[in-house]
C-alpha cells in the first residue's frame, strides 16, 4: 500500500507546532530552574532537544517537557545535554602558541594576572591555561576563574578526570602550542583514566556563573571565552560581549573560538588585533 | 519549480580534486550562495584549503565563520573540528557538538539544517567518498522537497559515499563530475528543472 504523501501546508504546520513546543519547553525550564535558553540559536538547540527526545525514548518535545517539570533526574540530564560542551586541552595549538608568544610577555608587566575562563565545561581548556603559565613562570601570580553554568559540568571540572585515550591527542596538541615539557608530567594514568596532577589545578577557581543572566562579578587581565557564544543567537552574543567587555580591564586580552568573530559587535571598535590571523584581541577603548 | 537560494555540497575522500572540477565549472556570477562540507583531518586549519579552492573557480571561496550572512557567488566552508549548520535563510552557525557517523564537520548536519531552513529552494550535491555521511542528509533535502544530485558511483574517485545516497533517497540527478556544473548552473538559473 502507498504511503499518504503529505502536502506541503501539513508539513509547514508540523514544523510551526514543534517550533511551540519547542518555545513553550524553554519557557517552563526557565521559569521553573532559571536557566535561560531562550536566546540560544535555535538549529543547534533544536539537533540537542531531538537528540534528548530520543534518548529519553519519547517521540515529542511537548512529552520532554512533562518529563523534565517533573522528573529531578530528567531535568539533570535535560540540563547536561543541552549545556555540556567537550573541549579538548590546547584545542586549535596555533591560538595557545600565540597566546605565549603574544599575550605572555604584557602578563610579565602585571604584578598579579586575574585569567577569567568563561564557559569552562570539562575544564580542559583552564588546565592547559594553567600549564601554558607554569611553564612560563607566571602562574603563582595568577589565578584562574574558571567558570560554568552548570555544576555537574564543574565538579567533573574539578576532578580533572579524562579518557585516557584523548591523552595522545592532548599531546601532539601540546607540542604544537610550543609546550616545553613532556606532558605526561601533568597527569597520573590509572587504568583507562588520565588525572590531571592537583598541582596544575592549584589556582584555579571553577566557581558557577551564567554567562545569559549573572553581572560581572570581577575585573580580569585575560579573558578566554572560546566556542560558547556559538551557540547563541544575535541578540544574547551582543549581551555577553557587553558583559565580557566590562569585566576586561582596559589593555586586557581576549580570546575567542578560531572562528567567532567581532565583526558587526557594538565591541569591535573597543578591541585591537593582538596578533593577525588568531582570534587575541586586546581592549583598548 | 521554486527557484534555489542555497546549494549545500558534501564530500569526503577525493573531494579536493572533485571540489576543484565543480568550482572550476561555476560561472563567476552564480546567483546563489554555496556551502560546503569537505571532510578534512582535524589540524587543517583550514585556509590552505580554502585558498586552494579559490585558486580552481572564479567563486570566492571562505572559511565559514560563526553566524556569517551568507552572499551570492561564494562558497562557505566547513572549517575543520566543527559542523557548518544553517542557521535560518542566509545565515550559517557552528557547533562543536559531537561528531557524527564520526564526521565532524558532517555532511547530514549541514544538509538536514539547510533543509530545514530551506526547503524546497534548496539543491544539494553529493559527491566522491568513502563513508555513508550524507546519506541521512539527502533523505532530509527530498523530504522537505528539496533536488538533489549525485556524482555517478560509477565513476567518482569513490563510490561508496554517492552510492549511499543514492540508495537511501531518489534522488533527482545521478551525474559524472564532468556534467554536473551544467547541471547545477541550469537549475540555479531555471532553465531546467
Amino acid at each position: 500500500m502507498a504511503l499518504p504523501v503529505k502536502p506541503p501546508a501539513e508539513t509547514g504546520a508540523a514544523e510551526s507546532v514543534e517550533a511551540l513546543e519547542l518555545e513553550l519547553l524553554l519557557e517552563a525550564v526557565f521559569r521553573l530552574h532559571g536557566y535561560d535558553f531562550r536566546d540560544y540559536a535555535r538549529t543547534s538547540l533544536r539537533r540537542r532537544v531531538a537528540g534528548l527526545v530520543r534518548s529519553e525514548g519519547l517521540r515529542t518535545i511537548s512529552a520532554l517537557q512533562e518529563r523534565v517539570l517533573h522528573d529531578p533526574q530528567a531535568w539533570e540530564r535535560f540540563l547536561n545535554g543541552i549545556s555540556v560542551s567537550v573541549s579538548a586541552m590546547f584545542r586549535d595549538p596555533g591560538f595557545y602558541a600565540a597566546l605565549r608568544r603574544h599575550a605572555v610577555p604584557l602578563l610579565r608587566t602585571y604584578p598579579f594576572i586575574r585569567i577569567w575562563q568563561a564557559g569552562c565545561s570539562l575544564g580542559e581548556e583552564a588546565y592547559s591555561l594553567a600549564i601554558l603559565l607554569e611553564e612560563e613562570g607566571l602562574y603563582d601570580r595568577s589565578l584562574i576563574y574558571a567558570t560554568d553554568m552548570n555544576e555537574a559540568s564543574l565538579r567533573r571540572a574539578r576532578e580533572g578526570i579524562y579518557p585516557a585515550d584523548l591523552m595522545q591527542k592532548f599531546t601532539q596538541n601540546y607540542l604544537q602550542a610550543g609546550g616545553r615539557r613532556a606532558f605526561s608530567e601533568y597527569y597520573t594514568a590509572r587504568y583507562d583514566l588520565a588525572i590531571v596532577r592537583p598541582a596544575v589545578g592549584r589556582n584555579i577557581v571553577f566557581s558557577q556563573h551564567n554567562l545569559v543572566s549573572d553581572a560581572p562579578f570581577n575585573e580580569f587581565n585575560v579573558i578566554l571565552c572560546r566556542n560558547v557564544m556559538i551557540y547563541f543567537n544575535r541578540a544574547l552574543q551582543e549581551r555577553t560581549h557587553a558583559l565580557l567587555h566590562a569585566s576586561l580591564s582596559m589593555f586586557g586580552v581576549l580570546g575567542l573560538g578560531a572562528r567567532e568573530s567581532l565583526r558587526l559587535l557594538p565591541q569591535e571598535p573597543c578591541y585591537e588585533p593582538l596578533v593577525e590571523g588568531e582570534k587575541l584581541y586586546r581592549r583598548i577603548a | 519549480m521554486t527557484r534555489p537560494d542555497l546549494v549545500v555540497v558534501g564530500t569526503s575522500l577525493g573531494g579536493l580534486n572533485a571540489m576543484s572540477a565543480l568550482l572550476a565549472s561555476l560561472p563567476a556570477g552564480l546567483p546563489v550562495p554555496i556551502a560546503a562540507v569537505q571532510h578534512r583531518a582535524v589540524d587543517d586549519d583550514g585556509r590552505r584549503l580554502a585558498t586552494l579552492l579559490q585558486e580552481r573557480g572564479r567563486l570566492r571561496v571562505v572559511d565559514a565563520e560563526d553566524k556569517m550572512p551568507l552572499e551570492h557567488a561564494t562558497v562557505y566552508l566547513a572549517p575543520a573540528d566543527y559542523h557548518l549548520l544553517v542557521e535560518a535563510r542566509g545565515l550559517v552557525a557552528l557547533s562543536t557538538d559531537p561528531p557524527v557517523r564520526s564526521a565532524r564537520p558532517s555532511i547530514d548536519v549541514l544538509f538536514e539544517t539547510a533543509a530545514d531552513a530551506y526547503g524546497r529552494a534548496l539543491i544539494a550535491v553529493l559527491l566522491t567518498g568513502a563513508s555513508a555521511d550524507g546519506a541521512d542528509g539527502v533523505v532530509a533535502v527530498k523530504a522537505r522537497g528539496g533536488r538533489v544530485l549525485v556524482e555517478d558511483p560509477a565513476t567518482a574517485e569513490c563510490g561508496t559515499m554517492p552510492a549511499a545516497a543514492v540508495a537511501a533517497a531518489a534522488v533527482d540527478y545521478i551525474l559524472p563530475l564532468s556534467r554536473m556544473g551544467e547541471y547545477l548552473v541550469a537549475l540555479v538559473e531555471g532553465t531546467r528543472t
